[in-house]
């Protein structure tokens, strides 16, 4: 295949970015993107020019390192799958491509296409756990989790923290990757003591780190590569409500 | 040459671990904050590590080289983690998962290491469910278990197909509130460069901040590496991107031992290679061998769909090979029976380097939704990747390289031979003998970290009068300008071939010739080879950019240059063991059926290699090991 591709190229954080615009030959449809990605770098150094900065590391789809918005869509076009696991056989020859870094307020572009989530760190820092020191476990069997809560605790927990929700809403809010947090830890007995100063904690600290508002755009949901249901930003607004009306038994 | 000690306590294998505890030195809760720890790396062991101490009152600094800690590659772990909970009440217990590690190992670890792996082994999993792990559950509510890998027992837990995931991000959020407390300091997009010394002592580390380039010196009262493995001396590996062996390298080229370089796993349920654009190998977990079963036509070059190849013309040859075991032989040995039938010319697939792993008898007896529970995400990546569907045809797997047993040596502390210098989970040598059992890594990497390392570092702390270090302090600016020197090194050559195209050669090389089967003469040419493509890189390679910026080329020119030195003690520690032991598979010493011939009384050993200079033979130091509690037998799996 041949493609036409357009990148985002920003030398750092201060630097304007522009649009560039490179010819590539001989991607094979078996290639991931990144393999495609790589196969332009190979031959842009080769030529002495800057190769293209991006964040992978796993190339798996589950440490959430990879982003990219590929043609106005973060992680591109496939439904559910991360760049890293998206495939050049999506693509047709001849076809341009434009590829540009996740873009928010709270995400700075470090260079090219790798940006700064580390703001995503801090919320979770600010109560994105449950309080157990090492040695004060108890035997994993004497609390029974129901089945069903275990797996929807599960499905809530898969979130990669990529950042692709914030990158497709259009307030670039990051309640999807806070709700999936918060959700995992409520459906577990382990997570009930910290329950309420976890979601207030939380949600003070994505407003202090620059994320909107959500407005039920539901962008989110559909660029999640991990489809993390808007459901638990439904249940993440009844934690909150609940969390600001009930007594301050573990008050911040 | 000298013998090394393992420190191993004395008393009965199953005393020895509460024992040692009772005499071990403690540091006083106030006295704790004294003291700065730094721990390099944010995957299980060194998570678990630093939350850990950072709970008890340390000062920790950690350091990893992703954005964030949560993306260590443990994150990419999938099929479960093992404890011998008997919650099944099928027979396991201590004893007999420590007896499997060991026999898995092929005798080649030490056994009170192993001993003790598995009684923490419990205690993991109480700490990971408190910590809101969501294991898989039965409809009770009851922890779940599957049996994985070449076991007898179900004594594995899981979190669907994605165990590491969940273990990581359990260890990440404890983590973070440590961070959050104000008692770890996190550096991610970090890497370490070089481990200081001073009077002997592991006292700090050199990094380069990989955003800005700046090179900066951190000084503490111990170090903990806890940098993974070094699978991607391979390129082509089941291991992230930037797994490399640059940590543990450079702390053997300031004096610690390389213990067992030559033990590297070849996994053998991965998707095979599409092409030379290849940039990494997806594992499909061994799971899969529990329900799927390996097949391959009957006629060489049969080149027909898999579906219109009739019962009676496939080789089912695992089964046939091992009839007690079957499809779940442990890895080295399906990985090498899969190497040897693709060799023959029965391989499938378009490069003809694959066989099928088959769920089409599984369907039929438990329904496509039990499969779809057990396995419903690994399908999906499976198709994903290749664009076909394993419920309708059969996957196609073929061995890949996966982990790495050899390490940094370490005693029965964690600690190596460099004192304050300490190594845990992938990166140290110590559990896992010559070939790691499934769902023991993960295991191995949070019994390093939450229950080990609390335990032995405040020994050595409390036992060590030490000097206040301050990074002013020559070691360190030694170490600096040692570091700058190579980076200006690196950006001066300006040649004409890419890091990447190095590593890709270097790889191969390597692949063929120190991979699933070696030779003595394969070794000796490579030992050559490795030494004329160094040689090439210094004058050849292409750096562009500068330090003082984001540059991919430059931190990956650092890993290949690494590479290319750490390849030849791999090449020489599997040139030295004149004997087929687990996944070290030597042609020379195999039965006439091609099974390995181990040599218990010449290797019963580890081997522990200290650096003499770059192209120079290292020095052989021996640990002996010595079974008190098993006896070593030949691992047959017929
Ligand atoms: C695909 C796959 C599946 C697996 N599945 C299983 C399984 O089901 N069960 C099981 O038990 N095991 C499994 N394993 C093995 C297991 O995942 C690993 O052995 C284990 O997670 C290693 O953990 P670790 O903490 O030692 O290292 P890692 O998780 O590799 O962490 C290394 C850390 O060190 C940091 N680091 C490295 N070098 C530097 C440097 N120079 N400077 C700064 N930081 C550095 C990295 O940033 C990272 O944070 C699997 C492995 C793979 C590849
Ligand atoms: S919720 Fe989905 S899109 Fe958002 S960070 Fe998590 S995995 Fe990524
Ligand atoms: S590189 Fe890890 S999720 Fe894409």
């Amino acid at each position: 295949m041949k493609l036409t591709l357009h990148i985002w190229r920003q030398p750092d954080r201060n630097s304007p970015g522009r649009l560039v615009t490179y010819q590539l030959d001989g991607v094979s449809p078996d290639m991931s993107f990144l393999e495609m990605l790589d196969l332009l770098n190979e031959q842009l150094a080769s030529s002495g020019q800057d190769p293209v900065a991006f964040d992978h590391d796993c190339r798996e789809g589950i440490c959430g390192m990879c982003s990219l918005v590929i043609n106005g869509v973060p992680h591109g076009p496939l439904q559910g799958t991360t760049t890293c696991q998206l495939h050049m056989r999506h693509f047709r020859d001849g076809d341009h491509i434009y590829i540009e870094p996740f873009r928010a307020k709270a995400f700075p572009v470090i260079k090219d296409l790798v940006v700064d989530r580390s703001a995503f760190d801090r919320i979770i820092e600010a109560g994105g756990y449950i309080s157990t020191n090492v040695g004060s476990a108890p035997e994993a069997n004497t609390i029974p989790v129901p089945k069903e809560e275990a797996d929807t605790a599960f499905d809530a927990a898969t979130c990669i923290g990529c950042g692709a929700c914030v990158a497709a809403c259009p307030n670039a809010s990051a309640m999807l990757f806070v709700a999936a947090k918060v959700a995992h830890f409520a459906h577990l007995p382990h997570g009930q003591p910290e329950r309420r100063r976890r979601v207030l904690r939380m949600v003070e600290e994505m407003d202090r780190q620059g994320f909107g508002n959500c407005s039920n755009y539901e962008e989110c949901e559909a660029a999640c590569p991990k489809e993390i249901s808007v459901k638990f930003i439904a249940e993440m607004n009844r934690e909150y409500l609940r969390a600001l009306c009930s007594p301050a038994a573990d008050q911040v | 040459m000298t013998q090394l000690d393992g420190r191993v306590p004395s008393g009965p294998i199953a005393e020895k671990w509460d024992r040692h505890r009772r005499q071990l030195r403690l540091v006083a809760p106030a006295n704790r904050r004294k003291f700065r720890i730094i721990v390099v790396g944010s995957g299980l062991a060194g998570a678990s590590a630093a939350a850990t101490l950072g709970q008890l009152g340390y000062q920790v600094d950690c350091f990893c080289f992703q954005d964030s800690p949560r993306r260590a590659h443990s994150i990419a772990a999938q099929g479960g983690i093992n404890a011998a909970k008997n919650y099944q009440n099928d027979g396991d217990n201590v004893w007999r998962l420590f007896y499997d590690t060991i026999k898995g190992g092929d005798f080649r670890s030490r056994e009170a290491n192993v001993y003790r792996l598995a009684q923490i082994s419990t205690a993991i999993i109480d700490q990971c469910v408190a910590l809101g792990v969501p294991f898989a559950r039965e409809y009770g509510g009851m922890l779940a278990n599957r049996s994985f890998g070449g076991v007898q027992v179900s004594r594995t837990f899981y979190a669907r197909g994605q165990t590491g995931q969940q273990l990581l991000l359990a260890c990440y959020s404890a983590l973070a509130r440590q961070i959050d407390a104000g008692n770890v300091r996190m550096y991610p997009r970090t890497e370490m460069l070089d481990l200081v010394i001073v009077d002997g002592k592991a006292r700090g580390i050199i990094t380069r901040n990989l955003v800005t380039g700046e090179i900066q010196r951190h000084a503490a009262h111990a170090v903990c590496l806890a940098t993974g493995g070094y699978g991607n001396i391979y390129y082509l590996s089941t291991n992230a991107a930037g797994c490399n062996v640059t940590a543990t390298y450079r702390a053997y080229k300031r004096g610690a031992y390389f213990a067992n370089p030559c033990f590297t796993q070849i996994h053998p349920t991965c998707i095979p290679p599409h092409g030379e654009h290849q940039s990494k190998l997806t594992l499909m977990s061994e799971s899969l061998r529990n329900d799927g079963r390996i097949w391959v036509p009957k006629r060489k070059g049969d080149r027909r769909p898999p579906q219109e190849i009739p019962e009676s013309e496939r080789d089912y040859f695992l089964e046939r090979m091992y009839p007690a075991f079957g499809n779940l032989v442990p890895r080295d040995i399906a990985s090498r029976a899969i190497k040897r039938i693709c060799d023959q010319g029965y391989g499938v697939g378009p490069l003809g380097i694959g066989v099928y792993l088959d769920f089409s008898d599984a369907i039929k007896r438990l329904g496509r939704s039990t499969i779809e529970q057990r396995y419903g995400n690994l399908f999906e990546m499976y198709e994903r990747i290749t664009g076909e569907d394993p419920y309708e045809v059969p996957m196609r797997i073929y061995p890949a390289s996966h982990y790495t047993m050899g390490g940094l040596w370490v005693d029965y502390n964690l600690m190596s031979n460099i004192p304050g210098l300490f190594v845990l989970g992938e990166a140290n040598f110590s559990d896992h003998g010559a070939n790691r059992l499934g769902a023991s890594a993960l295991m191995q990497g949070l019994a390093d970290g939450f229950f080990i390392i609390p335990n032995t570092i405040a020994h050595y702390l409390a036992g060590e009068p030490m000097q206040p270090v301050s990074t002013d302090h020559d070691a360190f600016a030694e170490a600096e300008n040692e570091v700058r020197l190579r980076i200006r090194r690196l950006l001066q050559v300006k040649g004409r071939r890419t890091p990447d195209s190095f590593h890709r050669e270097l790889g191969r090389l390597m692949w063929d010739n120190c991979g699933m089967i070696r030779n003595r003469e394969g070794l000796q040419r490579t030992l050559e080879k490795v030494a004329q493509l160094r040689e090439e890189f210094w004058e050849n390679v292409n750096v562009l950019g500068s330090n003082e910026q984001f540059n991919i080329m430059l931190e990956k020119a650092g890993r290949v240059a690494d590479f290319l030195e750490f390849a030849e003690l791999m090449c020489y520690d599997a040139l030295h063991r004149e004997e087929s032991c687990g996944a070290h598979f030597r042609e020379e010493y195999q039965t006439p059926d091609g099974e390995a011939v181990r040599n218990d009384e010449q290797f019963c050993y580890v081997a522990a290699w200290e650096y003499q200079g770059v192209g120079q033979k290292p020095t052989l130091h021996k640990e002996p090991l010595v079974f008190e509690e098993v006896k070593p037998t030949v691992r047959s799996y017929k």
